[in-house]
């Protein structure tokens, strides 16, 4: 689905990482944790093709990602959601018209009309559809962040530090959303530094833990 | 060329979808909007400008090229002689429609402007003028000049080519900067929409970055720009052609005053153009935003 192979990436002359390998396989439960600046958002914008790795190879859904075209990226992120931990929201449009951008800018935004509804409703949010985004708590904005995340049934989902800005119970309640999506097939990739959030979810789903670290992509022990 | 029609289509029916993704922005909007205005209102008088001249052009070829002069330059005890003399060759030249001497009020008339009107015309050696009309075919000057030469020795024919070349040569220069102006007047348009299209862009930069991550192409985002600023672009111009159809309304008849400016306007199917300068700067509008958008995508990507 998604794979990263003897992956390396610089910014402004110094390496971020080198000789990273990683396999997303479908359905799988992925988390990635490491100390700030240690590269986890750029590890993830590599999944998404945001970025292109500086050498080795990116395959998304079969495809080499440093031959695809823009709008390629385009249709490919089609089939990735991601949650960012600012959300990233367009101010002037209701959450309603937020979570249904993917929609919109695929052409199908009036034939999914329902599953909106229902969608927000899952996220606990239907109340607040014609709100706007500012009027709105960190965790209400990071659950429309995932509705949005989900909406065209990707088959994997990104999320980077979702738990960052929200509460405890929020955390809980997005993780739950999380594990549900995992057991309907979705394949899950989220970055977080939140030791407890990665406890808490290893109690109710197989997830493999990764840790970047000097570097290096390891796979994280038993304190966890 | 099919995606260009397609994306001109889009123009036409609409994606308010798109637009939508866009916060308004009313500092361009409102640039857009005035500069529209502004060059459709310089296009429309530009364009008057090159259709007057056109005319003018048309109307001193046409009547100066009607006319011809003739000189009789005499010893005043000859002068009456030899205007009779030419009178009677262009009685019996074909092509000629008309012809009179002028009387000695009409010369002293003419005259005016330079020696004042108490120009005692009868005791100066002026010579007196034949005025002559001709035909729609026209009289042969070559011929004409050599029997004036032979009949009337003090004789010479001024057929205006001489001051009429000339004024249809300004007249067609005239026309010719008109078009040159509108090129300029377009041009400009294109340039400022594009600064105004690449100043949106950039204050949209987070705006355009949602929208990637959400999966849009970039010619879903173009066409969320471009329609907004071609709208806008044809909405000013509409505005600017209409209140310089009303100025040039209210400009003095040509009929009642005469002269250049009072004939500068559109007649007829002429007042189609107010219509066709706005639809212009659209389709300028369309490409300078599409252009401004695609580069701008292609940079920030």
């Amino acid at each position: 689905m998604i794979e990263l192979e003897d992956v390396a990436y610089s910014y402004g002359g110094a390496e971020l990482f080198s000789g990273l390998s990683l396999k997303l396989a479908p359905g799988s439960f992925h988390f990635l944790t490491g100390p700030s600046g240690a590269g986890k958002t750029t590890l993830l914008k590599l999944c998404y093709g945001e970025l292109l790795a500086t050498s080795g190879h990116v395959t998304l859904f079969e495809q080499d990602a440093a031959r695809l075209d823009r709008d390629q990226v385009a249709m490919m992120r089609r089939r990735i959601g991601v949650v960012h931990q600012d959300c990233q929201f367009l101010d002037h449009l209701t959450m309603r018209d937020n979570v249904a951008l993917p929609l919109t800018v695929s052409g199908r935004s009036s034939a999914f009309s329902a599953d909106l509804d229902d969608l927000l409703a899952w996220v606990g949010l239907r109340r607040q559809a014609d709100q706007l985004p500012p009027q709105l708590s960190g965790g209400e904005r990071q659950r429309a962040a995932l509705a949005r995340a989900v909406i065209m049934s990707p088959d994997v989902i990104i999320a980077d530090e979702p738990t960052g800005n929200i509460d405890w119970e929020m955390s809980q309640r997005l993780l739950s959303l999380l594990i549900e999506l995992n057991k309907m097939g979705k394949t899950i990739l989220v970055a977080t530094h939140d030791l407890n959030l990665i406890r808490a979810a290893k109690s109710q789903v197989s997830s493999r833990v990764l840790r970047l670290k000097d570097r290096q992509l390891q796979q994280a022990g038993a304190e966890l | 060329m099919k995606r260009l029609i397609s994306e001109a289509t889009g123009m036409v029916i609409g994606d308010p979808e798109a637009e939508r993704s866009v916060p308004p922005t009313g500092f361009t909007a409102r640039l857009t909007v005035f500069t529209a205005a502004a060059m459709a209102f310089l296009s429309v008088f530009a364009l008057a400008l090159s259709l007057a001249t056109d005319r003018l052009a048309d109307q001193w070829a046409s009547e100066l090229a009607q006319t011809s002069t003739i000189r009789i330059s005499a010893p005043a005890e000859q002068a009456e002689a030899q205007v009779a003399a030419a009178l009677r060759v262009l009685e019996t030249t074909p092509g000629v429609a008309s012809a009179r001497a002028l009387t000695d009020a009409e010369q002293r008339e003419l005259l005016a402007p330079w020696f004042g009107p108490d120009l005692p015309v009868d005791r100066l050696p002026i010579p007196r003028l034949i005025e002559v009309v001709e035909t729609s075919d026209g009289f042969d000057t070559t011929g004409l000049r050599a029997r004036l030469q032979a009949e009337v020795p003090g004789a010479i024919l001024d057929d205006h080519t001489r001051w009429r070349e000339p004024l249809v040569d300004a007249a067609s220069r005239l026309r010719l900067l008109g078009w040159i102006a509108i090129a300029l007047i377009i041009g400009a348009t294109g340039t400022m929409i594009t600064l105004a299209a690449q100043s949106a862009l950039a204050a949209n930069a987070q705006v355009i970055r949602v929208m990637r991550l959400v999966g849009a192409e970039d010619g879903y985002i173009a066409r969320a720009f471009v329609r907004r600023f071609t709208m806008r672009a044809l909405a000013g111009a509409l505005i600017g052609a209409i209140l310089a159809g009303i100025a040039i309304l209210t400009l003095p008849s040509a009929d009642t005053t005469g002269g250049f400016l009072t004939g500068l306007g559109f007649r007829g199917v002429e007042w189609f153009w107010l219509l066709v300068i706005p639809v212009l700067i659209g389709v300028v509008a369309f490409f300078a935003t599409r252009a401004a958008a695609l580069r701008v995508l292609r940079e920030q990507s």
